[in-house]
């Protein structure tokens, strides 16, 4: 870990402009992926900024009828939010199916939307890796991708974003609300707000240099049966293989999000016409730009076979 | 240098023992003496609470609060097996919460309370939780033990506040104490040894309910 | 005492204290946080440095040249110390890939060179701007490609044969020839590698996490050309091993030089994601199995080949070892090959030979049960043997596999077991039972330690046996207590100290028989010292109990006997010919239930059960610890671990926590355990044998088997994951 300044920031908009006017600068929030990549010198910042303090850690209604969620309430007391686990169920069990305890203890909402891959390659700094450093090449393609995306990749890259919050706040239709070193606000559909790698896999998301989440916005609760199922090797405490997130009503139509196969969280609303047709239909249209390994190709039957327990699992 | 002696252990020897090693531990210096800050701007001061008792530390800014614990304040009860959030060894109580040590900076914790297994209860005065695990054999090597005993009682003060886990059946029902919650909840501390089934024992029964 | 002659009554018989479920001494220790690792020890007075490894970028090749100049000038630096700078240094006996030292490098993450600073910080930042100019090789590192250069090994035993096994499979009415894969495994111990190592003059102290003394000494001791005399290591506490700590490792060899570099105490710890290339694995093998046998089931013909790689120099995964002894057969034949691969150091890890080799030998037991249409327990009865199959003149001490067969069969509900694969269900899951054999072999090693007794009454037993978690603290004082007729509470034990006797240590199952036995042989001398010193001559009278001595009409306090001298005696336990004379192995029985999600293939155990004839239990709750997490550890074989190697770049790509899974709580259903009430004479004088190893001996194949049972689907390459699995799930609807 190289060393750092370290300021506690005293409010949003100093804490952007520090951001933006000092070279190598990052926010620090829960710190639980930022610090992992730091002490591999895979993050490098001169500068952090701790935003903890900041009061971005309350959940409130908004005038739309939806819930405007702070940046900083941590992934274990917006899974615990009686009004989430009423209305937004498929947000708790994605937040509750992610990493444990300790970890959603500490993580934020805003940081969990930013988290880095876990490509083991992207992790080992001997190996190439055009994320990490961008021209060295993809050692993964060829090598170990068991984990890694079918959908959404590039040649450059197949790494997958790792998240379980990001997978159901796509089927809710979040906006991510920021406000840059300017002052300026803006509001970012969480569709908009991941990139897919094409020749560029560093660039991950759409935010500008100081720009800082300030919240995710939740529209009106839609009803429907609210499911989130991941598969992974060990019973928990792992990241997803694939995860689908699903919002189904009772007349079969409904919202499906996957996790665990792309760059981001996959969501498809042509696919989402076909559900009513069942769960080939629908994995079929979401997956017909899929172009797998031999090593993860599998995740294309096991994408099927999930959509297919959890329409039933939807119906039953 | 501390003379390398003898460490016997034996029942008899256990206040003995403990009474010695918190002569060492128990003397918290301010800052590592031998700290070494580049840049001024590179190390902050900090204070906070740990185990009840106040202190300043003046800390390189990477200093996560796992070696501010372990190699400036002496207290090696909180372990450190990854360092990297993947194993639970390093859990303590931040302000009443459950997290990994390794995956903070001790300066992000101005003015936090932060208790560790030595806060817990000592050698001839256990916490019922480090009692039951002694009941119940809930480890074996002891390395992940201060962890799996810190995150223990945290977790069920979780499910009395009526967080729900991932196996939770009903979302809007209040969250139960089974040995499947308690599976579930505890799956952030790995015990290579295998102790799983005996610790699951041991924190039902402190939980107070068969299950 | 040289244990030759098959044990009689003797007072660790009495079983007042040895035989009981007593709770670990060390535990309120442990739990509490007190107990202080190798990381751990501090004085306020020293001015510790910290060490930081650098591990090598490629797998194979030279260094040409390290530039360290930019790390001497980083803050806080205090010295650089690189393999290319110290020379060549000699290698251990124990050790296949060298530590440190020279220019070439053998396998990735090989340490290459070693930062000090004032803090940990300093020396990781540091550590990073150590440039190094590699002069890459080409390195074979695909088991499966390289197999059929695999060689016959110079050393062991690498073939066996009786009768004639290709004739009798031949004409074998039925017959099996199938083909099994275990991948390269990581011990994964909680406490990862450290040392710290001060120097006084050109005498070395090392607080560190080792296994076995006595190896660490000596191998410390020729690596730095110094006598090992001058050498002293102290490894009370150890965060787990699993193997990987038995032989010397590079943070004690690192934290050594960097020691006399920086001349300061320095502390090194081998950062987790640095561990799995740097250290030591569980060799990956291939194992063709062939079983021929008559339709009544008596097994005619077996035969086990396993093929494995390592490093020049080192040695197979003895994968073979339990088919040679497990099962009746009059035709047969083992066989070992190794390729030369340029992976990191394959080793022992918990088990080894055994572990993998039941994990392909008990599915292909299962699978010719079923070809003969017999429940895989029966057929194992029916071809249960009391002696040594290859050399039928020679007779197990104790074997009672078929009691652990037959027990577990009525405990666990076996009956229930549905015979067609597939048929049973309960909701989403696809409900299975498996069961596999359990075999280790039982090893005894010379274990010496010296007993103390003080006129207090207070015993103190000092040997540098280690406790990795095994319980060596408790079962030591228990035994100590038995002879000398002492409350446990009056035992006081001192451990893995180099200025100790020489004890077994802990692997292989070893441990804990042998430094049991060498403290029995120690309090027997003290014994004899205490009955000469009150001329108790007549020894076949003196009994010690309740903190007695008493002979005749004669009763005085093990206090008074001491007197303010007090009493010391030391011996060692030494092992003839009974190991030769009689095979001495240990025998189980594992039952599980497992739930096969029908949309997704994940595998997960529901229930557990193994039966274990291991001698006399010493101490029922840290036997059964150590089965229990042997039986965890074969969960994770089966279903989730294996270092995953990159075949171009030679590396194990999943070298961390998160990315090697290992069970965790949820993976774990309640676990139970029984033990065969029995004893071995021709062990020991504690009639005891080991229990850690057997636990994790077949677990896997039970898994892998009631996945079977479950689904329909046989999968003949670990770990059991859901891909392997998916396309042989049911349609859904």
């Amino acid at each position: 870990m190289r060393a750092f300044s370290y300021e506690r920031a005293s409010s949003i908009e100093a804490a952007a402009k520090a951001a933006a006017s000092t070279d190598g600068a990052k926010f620090i929030a829960g710190g639980t992926n930022l610090l992992d990549l730091m002490k591999l010198e895979i993050e490098t910042p001169t500068h952090l900024i701790d935003v903890n303090g900041l009061g971005l850690d309350r959940i409130e209604p908004t005038p739309e009828g939806g819930l405007r969620i702070g940046a900083l309430v941590r992934n274990t007391d917006l899974a615990a939010d009686e009004r989430i686990r009423r209305d937004y169920g498929l947000l708790s069990r994605a937040l509750l199916a992610g990493a444990s305890g300790q970890l959603r203890n500490r993580a934020t909402t805003a940081g969990n939307l930013l988290q880095r891959t876990r490509c083991p390659y992207f992790y080992d700094t001997n190996q190439p890796c055009n994320k990490r450093q961008p021209g060295s090449g993809c050692a993964a393609i060829a090598g170990f991708s068991r984990q890694l995306g079918v959908v959404g990749v590039s040649d450059a890259c197949i790494a997958t974003h790792p998240g379980d919050m990001a997978v159901a706040m796509r089927a809710l239709d979040a906006v991510v609300e920021t406000i840059g070193a300017d002052g300026t606000t803006r509001s970012i559909p969480i569709a908009d707000f991941h990139r897919l790698p094409g020749e560029t896999p560093e660039i991950e998301h759409v935010l500008e240099r100081g720009e800082l989440i300030t919240a995710v916005v939740l529209p009106k609760p839609m009803g429907g049966k609210h499911i989130y199922r991941k598969v992974r090797d060990r019973a928990s405490y792992a990241f997803a293989l694939v995860s689908v997130g699903a919002i189904v009503q009772p007349d079969g139509t409904g919202r499906i999000a996957v996790g665990g196969i792309a760059p981001k969280p996959w969501r498809d609303e042509a696919a989402e016409k076909e559900l009513p047709r069942g769960a080939k239909a629908a994995s079929t249209r979401l997956l017909a730009d899929a172009r797998p390994t031999e090593q993860n190709a599998f995740k294309i039957t096991l994408v099927e076979r999930m959509l297919s327990a959890v329409l039933a699992e939807a119906r039953g | 240098m501390q003379s390398p002696g003898a460490l016997e252990i034996s029942r008899r020897d256990l206040l003995v023992a403990s009474a010695a090693t918190v002569t060492v531990a128990g003397a918290p210096s301010l800052g590592h003496s031998q700290t070494n800050i580049p840049e001024a701007s590179t190390g902050t001061n900090v204070s906070f609470t740990v185990n009840g008792e106040r202190l300043e530390l003046e800390l390189d800014n990477r200093t996560t609060l796992l070696d501010a614990l372990r190699e400036h304040l002496h207290l090696t009860g909180t372990k450190k097996g990854c360092d990297h959030g993947q194993c639970g060894a390093c859990t303590v109580l931040v302000d009443g919460r459950r997290i990994n040590a390794c995956l903070t900076l001790a300066v992000m914790h101005e003015g936090g309370s932060i208790t560790t297994i030595e806060g817990l209860g000592q050698p001839g005065n256990l916490h019922p939780m480090q009692a039951a695990f002694v009941e119940h054999d809930g480890f074996q090597c002891g390395y992940c033990t201060p962890g799996q005993i810190c995150s223990s009682v945290a977790m069920l003060e979780e499910i009395r506040a009526n967080i729900p886990s991932h196996v939770t059946g009903d979302l809007t029902a209040p969250a139960e104490i089974t040995a499947a919650e308690i599976r579930e909840r505890m799956s952030g501390n790995i015990c290579r040894c295998g102790a799983y089934s005996n610790i699951v024992e041991a924190i039902t029964e402190v939980a107070g309910r068969k299950t | 005492m040289r244990f030759d002659t098959p044990a009689t009554t003797n007072p660790i018989d009495q079983l007042k204290f040895v035989g009981q479920p007593i709770h670990r001494i060390d535990g309120p220790l442990k739990t509490a946080g007190k107990a202080v690792y190798a990381y751990e020890w501090h004085d306020p007075n020293t001015p510790y440095a910290y060490g930081y490894i650098v591990g090598s970028a490629i797998a194979k090749g030279r260094i040409r040249s390290i530039d360290v100049t930019a790390a001497k000038s980083a803050p806080g630096v205090l010295a650089v110390v690189t393999a290319d700078g110290v020379g060549e240094l000699k290698k251990g006996k124990y050790n296949t890939a060298k530590l440190f030292g020279g220019a070439e490098v053998q396998h990735y993450h090989q340490a290459i060179a070693v930062v000090v600073a004032e803090t940990f910080e300093e020396a990781r930042a540091a550590a990073s701007l150590v440039k190094v100019d590699y002069a890459e090789e080409k390195g074979v590192f695909d088991l499966a490609a390289a197999r059929d250069t695999a060689v016959k090994p110079e050393d062991g035993e690498p073939d066996s044969a009786a009768g004639d096994f290709h004739a009798a499979f031949e004409t074998a009415p039925v017959k099996l020839d199938q083909t099994y894969t275990t991948p390269d495994q990581s011990h994964a111990m909680m406490e990862p590698h450290a040392s710290i190592a001060a120097w006084s003059g050109d005498e070395l102290t090392v607080w560190t996490s080792s296994q076995m003394i006595d190896w660490w000494r000596t191998d410390l001791a020729t690596t730095l050309g110094i006598d090992k005399e001058k050498v002293h290591i102290m490894s009370p506490f150890i965060g787990g091993g699993f193997g990987v700590k038995l032989f010397l490792r590079a943070d004690a060899v690192l934290a050594a030089l960097a020691a006399r570099e920086a001349k300061r105490p320095v502390k090194v710890a081998l950062p987790r994601p640095f561990l799995m290339n740097n250290t030591t694995h569980r060799p990956a093998t291939i194992q063709r199995i062939r079983i021929g046998a008559g339709r009544d089931g008596r097994i005619t013909a077996i035969a086990h080949e396993s093929w494995s790689g390592d490093l020049p120099g080192g040695g197979p995964e003895v994968a073979v070892q339990q088919t040679r002894l497990l099962y009746a057969g009059e035709n047969r034949m083992t066989a070992m090959r190794l390729a030369t691969l340029d992976l990191p150091e394959g080793n022992a890890m918990r088990a080894p030979g055994e572990a993998p080799g039941m994990m392909a030998l008990e599915i292909a037991i299962d699978e010719m049960a079923e070809r003969l249409g017999l429940d895989p327990v029966e057929f194992r009865i029916i071809n249960d043997t009391q002696v040594d199959p290859e050399k039928p003149e020679r007779p197990f001490s104790h074997r009672d596999l078929v009691g652990c067969l037959r027990t577990g069969t009525e405990r666990f509900g076996w009956k229930d077991r549905s015979k067609r694969p597939g048929s049973r269900r309960d909701g989403d899951w696809l409900v299975g039972m498996g069961v596999a054999s359990a075999f280790r072999n039982n090893l005894v090693v010379p274990s010496g330690a010296r007993v103390r007794l003080d006129r207090g009454g207070v015993v103190t037993v000092e040997t540098d046996m280690t406790d990795i978690g095994t319980g060596s603290y408790t079962i030591i004082a228990q035994t100590a207590a038995e002879m000398l007729g002492v409350p446990v509470d009056n035992v006081a034990v001192s451990l893995g100290d180099s200025r100790f006797p020489v004890s077994s240590g802990s692997g292989g199952q070893f441990g804990g028989n042998s430094s049991t036995a060498g403290v029995y042989a120690a309090c027997v001398k003290l014994r004899e010292a205490v009955a000469q010193k009150l001329g108790f001559n007549n020894a076949d009278d003196v009994i010690f109990a309740d903190g007695e001595v008493r002979s005749g009409d004669r009763r005085i306090t093990l206090a008074e006997a001491a007197g303010d001298e007090g009493l010391a005696a030391e011996d060692r336990i030494e092992f003839g010919k009974l190991t030769e004379t009689h095979q001495q192995s240990t025998f189980g029985a594992h039952f599980v239930e497992v739930g096969v999600d029908v949309a997704t293939g994940e595998a997960r155990l529901r229930r557990m059960l193994a039966v274990c004839a291991a001698g006399r239990i010493l101490n029922p709750i840290t036997a059964r610890s150590q089965v229990i997490g042997a039986m965890t550890m074969g969960v994770g074989a089966a279903l989730s671990e294996e270092l995953v190697v990159d075949k171009a770049r030679g590396f194990f790509v999943n070298h961390d926590l998160a990315a090697y899974e290992v069970p965790v709580h949820a993976d774990i259903p309640h676990q139970e355990v029984i033990f065969l009430d029995e004893t071995d004479p021709m062990s020991s004088p504690m009639k005891a044998k080991g229990i850690a190893e057997l636990g994790l001996c077949g677990v896997a194949a039970a898994v892998a088997n009631a996945i079977y049972n479950a689904t329909g689907v046989r999968v003949r390459d670990y770990p059991i994951t859901l891909d392997k699995l998916i396309n042989g799930l049911p349609e859904l609807s």
